[in-house]
């Protein structure tokens, strides 16, 4: 195996070569730098990397460990010890990490190398990581396209081939539509599947952290590591955690899939409807039942999520102080101008524009008419999904409405960005699990191609059914062997 | 629930952020159009419907009242824009 080709290989992949002292750790790190190098100018994915490091790390490592020399990179809103966490922020900018997220940690036993962090948008408040006060990131397989968001970097540098797989974290989309923008995997767990402690909060009740990958395997193989319940997280779930790549081979007869008439609305890209209805087809011809199902509260799931969210984040981003740590205005008149100025000068734009709504959806004579009426439309949501799940084992649904978009395009609209998560903040506010898989491929004006996503949702802690499922689907299909030419 | 009650120079007061007129003129503009397409949630019949704070419903997780390590004071400070003796510097709030 040339160097050079190791950035395109899976964890699966790696692991073996590895294993078999092919490689070295230090081999692996040195080829992926190479190629970030080469093609990061081009996309933007990473905001900092810490290669020696890494390269102690990986100098010192079990290559019989789970994730053994292994290397993942890491959104920028999760704590890795000693490293920038800056959430693309103004903010944040000069934060280093004092501790491990304990996905990181977990991770770090496992034996995988943590080198570099990666874009999003700032404090993951957007849909096309164009919210970063850093830079843009840009989709691999069209420069002048976004690669979705907020987890923009992570799939943009697994997609790149500039990472072997990432971790990223997910609010009502944030891992799904742009693994799907990108031509990658990804998986939101269920709620309490992954400990949130060293993710920087933005909406408590919502966030989880997922893995990018370039296979279903590879999800499983970090879930499998990630998962479990952590004291320092008291909405973590202390369900047992299954070996996630176990039965993955399990074909599907027998297998109830839903396809919710609500998400085949008619705001979808052709291109978009076309491969869901390609898609279902082929899960047929696996030996899957398709039923068609109702999930009526669907068209209501955008708008509770973006009161919930922005109400959490409106508290959250309060510990924004200018005081214990962060960015600070010069010369405060007050204590009041000291707090003011150090959070409009530190914030941009979507920050907020996001706390706004969020104390304005909380404060006295609204709280009813927004923020409380939004908690119970998530509870009809949640139920939704209870009566769906009594019928089928999974849903089927496009991951995002179009296929990427342009650069700049949506960024005076926040409300045409914010429907680019239609799809994805049902999930989210029921709190299950769901993964986008490549489904596709849709042709734009210019001729280029651009990847599509497809969603299965599947029951709380059911993990291991909609990975064997996606699993299926892929080994099916050549979609995810695609890469962009760069 | 009609978006013309946000106020935003009167919220972002309340959110201690102090924006510029043109943000303020920009974000009222917005806003507007995001609650504006929020006003559909007073379609859905709620009667009888209790309230989801959360995905789960987990209640009182608890743990031992145990001493255990955490940030050193070093650690502590490190990141603060501005400490001096082992303090971090605000300023004066008393006259």
């Amino acid at each position: 195996m040339i160097p050079s080709e190791l950035p395109g290989l899976t964890i699966t992949e790696l692991q073996k070569l590895l294993r078999a002292r092919e490689v070295s750790p230090r081999e692996v790190l040195l080829a992926l730098q190479e190629r970030i190098e080469t093609v990061d100018p081009q996309i933007d994915a990473y905001l900092s990397r810490d290669l020696d490091a890494a390269l102690a790390a990986a100098d010192a490592v079990d290559v019989s460990l789970p994730l053994g020399g292994i290397p993942i990179a890491v959104k920028d809103a999760i704590s890795v010890r000693d490293q920038p966490c800056t959430c693309a922020s103004k903010i944040l900018r000069n934060y280093r990490a004092l501790f491990d997220a304990t996905a990181i940690a977990k991770l770090r036993a496992a034996g995988a190398i943590l080198f570099g962090k990666t874009n999003l948008d700032e404090f993951a408040m957007g849909s096309s990581t164009e919210n970063s006060s850093i830079k843009s990131t840009r989709n691999p397989w069209d420069p002048g396209r976004v690669p979705g968001g907020s987890s923009g970097g992570s799939a943009a540098a697994v997609a790149a081939d500039e990472a072997i797989a990432s971790l990223g974290s997910d609010t009502g989309g944030s891992i799904r539509q742009p693994a799907s923008l990108c031509g990658v995997v990804g998986l939101k767990p269920t709620y309490g599947r992954v400990s949130r402690y060293g993710l920087v909060a933005f909406a408590s009740s919502l966030e989880q952290i997922g893995p990018l990958t370039k296979t279903v395997q590879d999800t499983a193989l970090l879930l499998s590591a990630m998962a479990g319940v952590d004291p320092h997280d008291s909405t973590s779930l202390a369900a047992p955690v299954p070996d996630y790549g176990a039965g993955l081979e399990k074909d599907l007869r027998g297998v109830r899939l839903g396809l919710p008439r609500e998400y085949l609305s008619d705001g979808i890209d052709p291109a978009v409807r076309s491969a869901l209805q390609a898609a279902v087809a082929q899960f047929s011809s696996l030996g899957a039942e398709i039923i068609e199902v109702s999930l009526p509260h669907t068209s209501y799931s955008i708008d509770t999520y973006y009161i919930i969210a922005t109400a959490e984040a409106s508290a959250n981003l309060a510990r924004f102080d200018g005081v214990r740590y962060g960015y600070r205005a010069e010369n405060p008149q007050s204590m009041l101008d000291h707090y003011s100025r150090t959070r409009a000068e530190g914030f941009g734009a979507e920050v907020k524009r996001r706390i706004i709504l969020g104390t304005y959806v909380l404060s006295s004579g609204y709280y009813d008419a927004y923020y409380l009426r939004a908690q119970k439309t998530r509870t009809l949501i949640r139920q939704d999904f209870s009566h769906a799940f009594a019928q089928v084992d999974a849903l089927l649904s496009p991951t995002a409405p179009e296929p990427a978009f342009k650069i700049g395009e949506r960024l005076a609209d926040p409300l045409r960005m914010y429907l680019a998560d239609i799809f994805t903040t049902a999930a989210s506010l029921a709190g299950i699990c769901a993964i986008s898989i490549p489904c596709g491929f849709a042709k734009t004006s210019e001729g280029t191609e651009l990847p599509l996503g497809l969603q299965i949702m599947g029951k709380a802690l059911e993990e291991a059914r909609i990975l064997q499922i996606a699993h299926a689907f892929e080994q099916s299909t050549e979609w995810h062997r695609r890469r962009p030419a760069l | 629930m009609s978006s013309p009650d946000l106020d935003v120079a009167y919220v972002a007061r309340l959110a201690r952020l102090d924006l510029s007129a043109e943000e303020t003129a920009l974000f009222q503009k917005q806003l507007a159009q995001v609650l504006e397409h929020a006003v559909r949630l007073r379609e859905v019949n709620l009667e009888g419907i209790e309230a989801a704070a959360h995905a789960w419903p987990i209640f009182d997780v608890l743990r031992e009242d145990e001493i255990r390590p955490g940030l050193t004071q070093e650690e502590a400070l490190r990141n603060a824009p501005r400490t001096a003796q082992d303090l971090f510097i605000v300023p004066k709030v008393v006259e």
